[in-house]
C-alpha cells in the first residue's frame, strides 16, 4: 500500500484539475444543469478527447487506458471538486462491469465505444424499495430476455448501454441491455441534485446478454467499485467547500474583523479539515485496496463511502452555517455542492448501511 | 559519504568487535558513547558520527540484529541532550551530555505553571539575579505536571527573568539542580487514581552562573526546541527501547531502568481508548449483535484507521521529501476523537458494568481505567482548543485575534 500518489498520478491530477476549471466552472455547471439533458455533448466529447477520462481504467486491448481505479477516481475526485454535470461514474462504472465479467464479444462490443465516449453506460442495480444489495433482484432473465424496473439509475435517461441485474436460473446475474430497443424504457425522475441526473428504467422482455463472469462476487465488486468512487467524487467536492469557505470567512467582516479570526468560526473549519482529510485517507486507502484486489476490499469501500458520506455532508452544512444567510440562497453556490453532498449520502447506501456492512464484514 | 552499505558493515564489524552483555551497563554505554555508535547523528566531537538521519535505520537495524543496548533514551534525558547540543556551551556539553547517554542522570522537564499551561510563555516563576559573590540566580514559584520530578538529578527550567519584557522575551532556560534545599518535589494525583506527574516548588532555589543555557532572554526559543523533540519523538517515528527477556548484566540493568521509566505511562494506552479491545469485548458482552451499538464500534474502527492512514500519509510525504500537507497537524485532534469515541463505545458495550470501578470493573479493571482516563487526551500535550486553533491559522490561514498580552509583563493581567 502506498501512503502518497507517484509524481504521474500527481501530474495527472493536475492536468484534470486545470482542465475542468477552465472548462467546468460554477456558471457552466449552472447553465448545463438547467438542460433537458442534464450535460453538454460538446464537453463530454472534449473531456474524452482530450484526457480519455472514461477510458482511464478500460483495458488497452479494448481502447482504454489501461490504467486501474486509483486513477479513475483520482479523475472522479477531480470532477467532484468541480461538480462536472457529465455521466462520468456512470459510464465509468458501465465499462468497470463489462470489463470485470463480460465474456470476449460483449467487451470488444462495449468496452471502445465505452472507452471513446462513444456511448454512454450506466449501472441499474436497484429497484423500487431501494435496497441497494446488488445481488438480490427481482427482474428476471431468460432465454435471451430481461424484464423488471430498475430506479435511481444515475444518468438513466442519457444512457447508451444498461448494465443491470436480474435472477436466472443461475441466480442473479448482471446483464447488458442496450438502450436503443423497443423493450426499454428510461423516465428521468427529478433529482434532488440537479447536477445528477436520475432515471427509472423499465425492461419489458428486452434483449439482454448476460455477464457470465458475473458471479456474487463480482456483482459485489462492481458494487464496491461505486462506492469507491463516490467516495472519492465526495472528497473532492467536501475540499473544495472547505476551501471556498475559508476564503469567504478570511473575507467577510462583521464587528469590526474578519469573521474567520473568531474562534467560533475558526474552530468549526479546523474541524471540517479534519473531518475531510480522515475521509480523504479512507477514501485513498479503499481506491487501493480496490484496485489491488484486497481481501478486505468490500470492508474498506464500505468504510469509505460512510465516511464520505458523512464528511461531504458535514462540509456543506458547515459551509452554509459559515456563510451565513446568503449560504442559504440559490444564487450563492455552496448550495449546488449541498445537494451534491445529499445525493452522494444515499446513492448505493447512507453511512448507517454502510458501518452495518464494515460490521458484518468483521470489522477494520 | 558513507553508503547504506558501508555503514552497515561497519556498525555490524563494530558490535561484533565490542558488544557483549556481560558488563555493567553504564560500562557498556561509555564505550558507545566514546564510539560514536550510541548517537550516530550527533556531531563528531560530541559523541556521534555526523551520519545522516537517512542512514540511522540502518544503525537501529543492526543493534536489533546483535540485540545490543542503545544509550539511555527514555524520559526527557534525549529531550535535555537534543537542546544542549543545540543551545549549551562547550562546558554544558561537557558537564552534562556523556552522564545523560549513560543513564546516569535523570532530567525533568519545568515548563508548565499551574498559571501557564495553554499560556505556557506566560510563566510567573522567577530567576532573579544574584548580586552578592555567587552570581547565578533565586528561583522561586511553581512547576506542575512534571514527569518524574521526583527521581530526577536536573531540570530543564523555564523561568521569567526580566518582567518589564513583553512575555516572549523576558524568559530565561536553566538547567536546575533538583537535589537541593530550596526544591521540593510532592505528586499530584490524578482522577485515575496515579500520580504519574508532580508539583515542584521553588523557594529561594540556587542556579550557578554557568547552568544558564543560552542568552538572558533566550527562554522561550530553546524551550521551543525542546518541545519540538518532544512532539517527534510523539509521533511513533523513532523506536523506543522495549525490555528484553534475555540474560546478561547489561540486559538486567536495562530492564531496571526500563520498568522504572515506562511506570508513569502505564495507564497511557487506556487514556487512548483502547480500540484494540474493542471487538473482543463486543462479542464477550453479546453487544456486538445491537445495532445501535454496531453502528458506534464501526464509528470507532473507521475513525480510528482513518486516523493511521492519515498518519501514514503525513510520513510518506514527509519520507518523499514532499511539502507537509494539512495531513501532519491532524494527528493530536484526531487521536482525541478517536479516544471519546472509544469511551462512548466502551460504555456502550459494558452496560451496568461501566457502574464498576477498580478491580470489579472488566477486564481486572482495565476498563474503569479507560473510562476515567480519556479525559486526558483532549488536554495534555496540547488541548483540542489550541490544535483547532493551530489547524486554523497555521494551516487553514485563518487570521489571528486580537491580543490583549503584547505589552510589558509585568501589566498582563492574569490570576
Amino acid at each position: 500500500m502506498e501512503f502518497t500518489f507517484s509524481e504521474e498520478q500527481e501530474q495527472f491530477r493536475e492536468m484534470v484539475r486545470r482542465y475542468l476549471a477552465d472548462r467546468s466552472p460554477t456558471t457552466v455547471v449552472r447553465e448545463t444543469m438547467e438542460t433537458d439533458l442534464g450535460f453538454d455533448p460538446a464537453l463530454w466529447a472534449d473531456i474524452n478527447r482530450d484526457l480519455g477520462l472514461a477510458a482511464i481504467a478500460i483495458p488497452e486491448e479494448h481502447g482504454g487506458q489501461g490504467f486501474s481505479w486509483v486513477e479513475t477516481c483520482i479523475a472522479l475526485e477531480e470532477a467532484g471538486r468541480a461538480l462536472l454535470c457529465a455521466p462520468l461514474v456512470s459510464t465509468s462504472l458501465a465499462g468497470l462491469a463489462i470489463a470485470l465479467a463480460g465474456d470476449e464479444e460483449t467487451k470488444s462490443d462495449w468496452l471502445p465505444r465505452l472507452a471513446a465516449g462513444e456511448v454512454r453506460g450506466t449501472i441499474a442495480l436497484t429497484e423500487a424499495d431501494g435496497n441497494w444489495d446488488a445481488n438480490q433482484a427481482s427482474a428476471s432473465f431468460a432465454d435471451g430476455r430481461l424484464s423488471g424496473a430498475k430506479h435511481y439509475v444515475l444518468d438513466g435517461a442519457s444512457a447508451d448501454v444498461f448494465v443491470t441485474n436480474a435472477m436466472t436460473d443461475q441466480g442473479v446475474r448482471l446483464a447488458v441491455v442496450a438502450a436503443d430497443q423497443d423493450g426499454v424504457s428510461a423516465v428521468g425522475v427529478t433529482s434532488l441534485d440537479p447536477t445528477r441526473r436520475l432515471a427509472s428504467v423499465t425492461f419489458d422482455a428486452a434483449q439482454a446478454r448476460i455477464l457470465p463472469h458475473s458471479s456474487e462476487a463480482a456483482i459485489s465488486a462492481v458494487f464496491d467499485a461505486a462506492l469507491v468512487a463516490i467516495a472519492n467524487e465526495s472528497v473532492g467536492g467536501a475540499a473544495a467547500l472547505l476551501e471556498e469557505t475559508v476564503e469567504y470567512v478570511k473575507m467577510r467582516h462583521q464587528f469590526g474583523r474578519p469573521i474567520g479570526s473568531f474562534q467560533a468560526v475558526k474552530h468549526r473549519c479546523a474541524n471540517m479539515l479534519l473531518e475531510v482529510e480522515l475521509a480523504k485517507s479512507a477514501a485513498y486507502y479503499a481506491a487501493q485496496a480496490f484496485a489491488e484486489g484486497d481481501d478486505q476490499a468490500g470492508t474498506l469501500a464500505s468504510a469509505a463511502k460512510a465516511s464520505a458520506g458523512d464528511a461531504y455532508l458535514l462540509a456543506a452544512r458547515d459551509a452554509i452555517q459559515l456563510h451565513g444567510g446568503i449560504g442559504f440562497t440559490w444564487d450563492n453556490d455552496t448550495q449546488l455542492w449541498f445537494k451534491r453532498a445529499k445525493h452522494n449520502e444515499v446513492i448505493f447506501g447512507d453511512p448507517t448501511f454502510h458501518r452495518e456492512r464494515v460490521m458484518q464484514n468483521g470489522g477494520i | 559519504m558513507p553508503s547504506e552499505s558501508s555503514v552497515r558493515q561497519e556498525v555490524r564489524a563494530w558490535l561484533e568487535q565490542n558488544w557483549s552483555p556481560d558488563q555493567s551497563l553504564i560500562a557498556w554505554r561509555n564505550t558507545l558513547a566514546d564510539s560514536g555508535w550510541g548517537m550516530p547523528a550527533w556531531p563528531k566531537e560530541w559523541f556521534g558520527r555526523d551520519l545522516e538521519q537517512a542512514l540511522l535505520p540502518v544503525v537501529d537495524e543492526e543493534f536489533a540484529r546483535a540485540n545490543a543496548v542503545g544509550v539511555a533514551r527514555t524520559g526527557v534525558r534525549h529531550l535535555a541532550a537534543s537542546t544542549l547540543l543545540e543551545h549549551g556551551n562547550e562546558e554544558q556539553k561537557q558537564r552534562f551530555l556523556r552522564r545523560i547517554l549513560t543513564g546516569e542522570d535523570s532530567w525533568c522537564q519545568l515548563f508548565s505553571e499551574p498559571g501557564s499551561g495553554s499560556d505556557l510563555a506566560g510563566a510567573t516563576s522567577r530567576a532573579d539575579t544574584n548580586d552578592d559573590s555567587n552570581g547565578g540566580w533565586t528561583v522561586n514559584g511553581q512547576k506542575v505536571w512534571t514527569t518524574s520530578a521526583h527521581h530526577a538529578d536536573f531540570g530543564l527550567l523555564l523561568a521569567r527573568t526580566d518582567w518589564d519584557q513583553p512575555k516572549h522575551q523576558g524568559l530565561s532556560y536553566f538547567i536546575l539542580d533538583m537535589h537541593q534545599e530550596g526544591v521540593e518535589v510532592s505528586p499530584l494525583k490524578q482522577m485515575n487514581g496515579h500520580a504519574s506527574f508532580n508539583q515542584v516548588f521553588f523557594t529561594n532555589a540556587f542556579v550557578p552562573p554557568e547552568n544558564r543555557v543560552g542568552t538572558a532572554g533566550q527562554g522561550w526559543q530553546i524551550a521551543m526546541t525542546t518541545l519540538m523533540h518532544e512532539r517527534r519523538g510523539a509521533d511513533g517515528l523513532r523506536s523506543y527501547a522495549r525490555e528484553r527477556d534475555l540474560p546478561g548484566q547489561v540486559y538486567e540493568e536495562e530492564r531496571v531502568e526500563l520498568a522504572h521509566a515506562n511506570e508513569p505511562y502505564k495507564w497511557y494506552p487506556q487514556r487512548a481508548g483502547r480500540v484494540d479491545l474493542v471487538m473482543d469485548r463486543a462479542a464477550e458482552t453479546g453487544r456486538i449483535d445491537d445495532p445501535s451499538v454496531r453502528q458506534e464500534i464501526a464509528r470507532l474502527l473507521i475513525r480510528a484507521r482513518s486516523s493511521e492512514w492519515t498518519a501514514r500519509r503525513a510520513r510518506a510525504a514527509q519520507e518523499k521529501g514532499r511539502p507537509q500537507g494539512p495531513e501532519g497537524s491532524l494527528g493530536k485532534l484526531a487521536s482525541s476523537h478517536v479516544a471519546r469515541q472509544a469511551s462512548h463505545v466502551h460504555t456502550l458495550i459494558s452496560g451496568a458494568d461501566a457502574l464498576l470501578g477498580g478491580d470489579d470493573s472488566p477486564r481486572d479493571g482495565m476498563i474503569a481505567e479507560i473510562l476515567i482516563s480519556v479525559p486526558a487526551t483532549s488536554i495534555a500535550g496540547g488541548t483540542d482548543e489550541i490544535q483547532h486553533n493551530i489547524i486554523a491559522e497555521r494551516v487553514l490561514g485563518l487570521p489571528k485575534e486580537p491580543r490583549m498580552d503584547t505589552g510589558p509583563f509585568r501589566d498582563v493581567k492574569r490570576n
